[in-house]
């Protein structure tokens, strides 16, 4: 038997909308392999996510879920999880999405260090409005409205999501279709905010105006920058040039933001 | 050789992206104009590759 992904998703909703080869696809069937491995039940999960291509994952997926504002998922997944801290709470969006319009909500969440699992999926544009460049756009690429390219430096999203506090980083790609999985696992597992940066394709506005040709080019490129962390400690800076390291970069303890809260509540009850 | 497993397309699903087309290391599928299929059914070795990168969940791998 072959891996049954349809029961996960909402019926009838199949095909999706994602252009051809739009990586999208790929990570929303890992993050279904990831909470199956959890043994997620569907009540007692919350997809949460804002406005995008990204973002439009919750419409396929049936669990609960919040499709909210724009860049608005991680505030409220905090509102989610304050109510209901029994439940897990899954962010998914793209880096225009989770780190431009929603960078502010991103980096608060990351500083609560709050219980949930942000899957945050970069393909390098704001895919759904055309191709306008984002906050991790790389300088000098060629965007809608960087026909010149883009004269701005880059986030790095998963150091962005470390510097504000997240207790566990990771970051895999498109092409690395099982770590996908194994990150989101590890992921929910953690206790407090963990986020899985997922580089990711989008062929139609990116790939093409940046000498991506076809989509496989744009899996070939994924495949090419990616260097384990592991490996790249015994890399020189001449040969890590150009390359994104994946895994699992970051990880600490630090007391939880809903845990914490409930503390104050219990003491101030109690006096 | 004989195949590993028996690869199921869902053509409803398939968007031609060729990506399954690329990465398989036996050379088991080829494009059909905008479809894939399966032209080399007996190379199959079931790594399951093709099911994983496909975006559009065309694809299943039954292992034999
Ligand atoms: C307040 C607001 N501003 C702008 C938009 C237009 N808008 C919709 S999606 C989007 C960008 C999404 O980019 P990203 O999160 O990277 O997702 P992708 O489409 O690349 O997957 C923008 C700017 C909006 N819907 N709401
Ligand atoms: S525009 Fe880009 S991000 Fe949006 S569905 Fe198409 S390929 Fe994916
Ligand atoms: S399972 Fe592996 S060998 Fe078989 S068709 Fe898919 S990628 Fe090719
Ligand atoms: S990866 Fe999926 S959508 Fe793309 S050509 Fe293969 S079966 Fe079709
Ligand atoms: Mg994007």
């Amino acid at each position: 038997m072959a891996y049954d992904y349809e029961k996960s998703i909402r019926p009838g909703k199949l095909p999706h909308i994602w252009c051809p080869g739009c990586g999208h696809g790929i990570v929303m069937k890992g993050l279904i392999r990831a909470m199956d491995t959890c043994g997620l039940e569907k009540n007692n999960t919350a997809i949460v996510s804002g406005i995008g291509c990204a973002s439009r994952m919750p419409g396929y997926l049936d669990f609960n879920t919040l499709h909210t504002a724009h860049g608005r998922a991680a505030a409220f997944a905090t509102g989610v999880k304050m109510a209901k801290p029994e439940m897990t709470v899954i962010c998914c969006g793209g880096d225009g999405d989770g780190a431009a319009i929603g960078g502010n909500h991103f980096i608060h969440a990351c500083r609560r260090n709050i219980d949930m699992t942000y899957v945050l999926l970069n393909n390098y544009i704001y895919g759904m409005t055309g191709g306008q460049f984002s906050s991790s756009t790389p300088p000098g690429h060629l965007a809608s409205t960087t026909p010149y390219g883009n004269p701005d430096p880059a986030f790095d999203l998963a150091k962005l999501a470390i510097g504000a506090g997240a207790t566990f980083v990771a970051r895999t790609t498109a092409f690395h279709a099982t770590q996908i999985d194994k990150l989101i696992v590890e992921g929910i597992k953690h206790k407090g905010m963990a986020v899985i940066e997922i580089l990711d394709d989008c062929p139609t506005t990116y790939g093409r105006r940046n000498k991506f040709r076809s989509v496989v080019d744009m899996m070939k490129r994924l495949k090419d920058i990616a260097v384990p962390v592991t490996a790249a400690a015994k890399m020189t800076p001449e040969q890590l040039e150009g390359k994104t390291l994946t895994g699992v970069l970051h990880k600490e303890d630090r007391p939880e933001y809903c845990e914490n809260y409930a503390k104050i509540i219990a003491r101030v009850q109690g006096a | 050789m004989s195949a590993k497993a028996e690869i199921e397309i869902i053509e409803a699903y398939c968007k031609g992206c060729s990506i399954c087309v690329e990465f398989c290391p036996t050379k088991v599928l080829e494009m059909d104009a905008f479809v894939v299929k399966v032209a080399n059914a007996d190379a199959c070795i079931a790594c399951n590759q093709c099911e994983l990168r496909c975006p559009d969940f065309a694809i299943k791998v039954h292992k034999l």
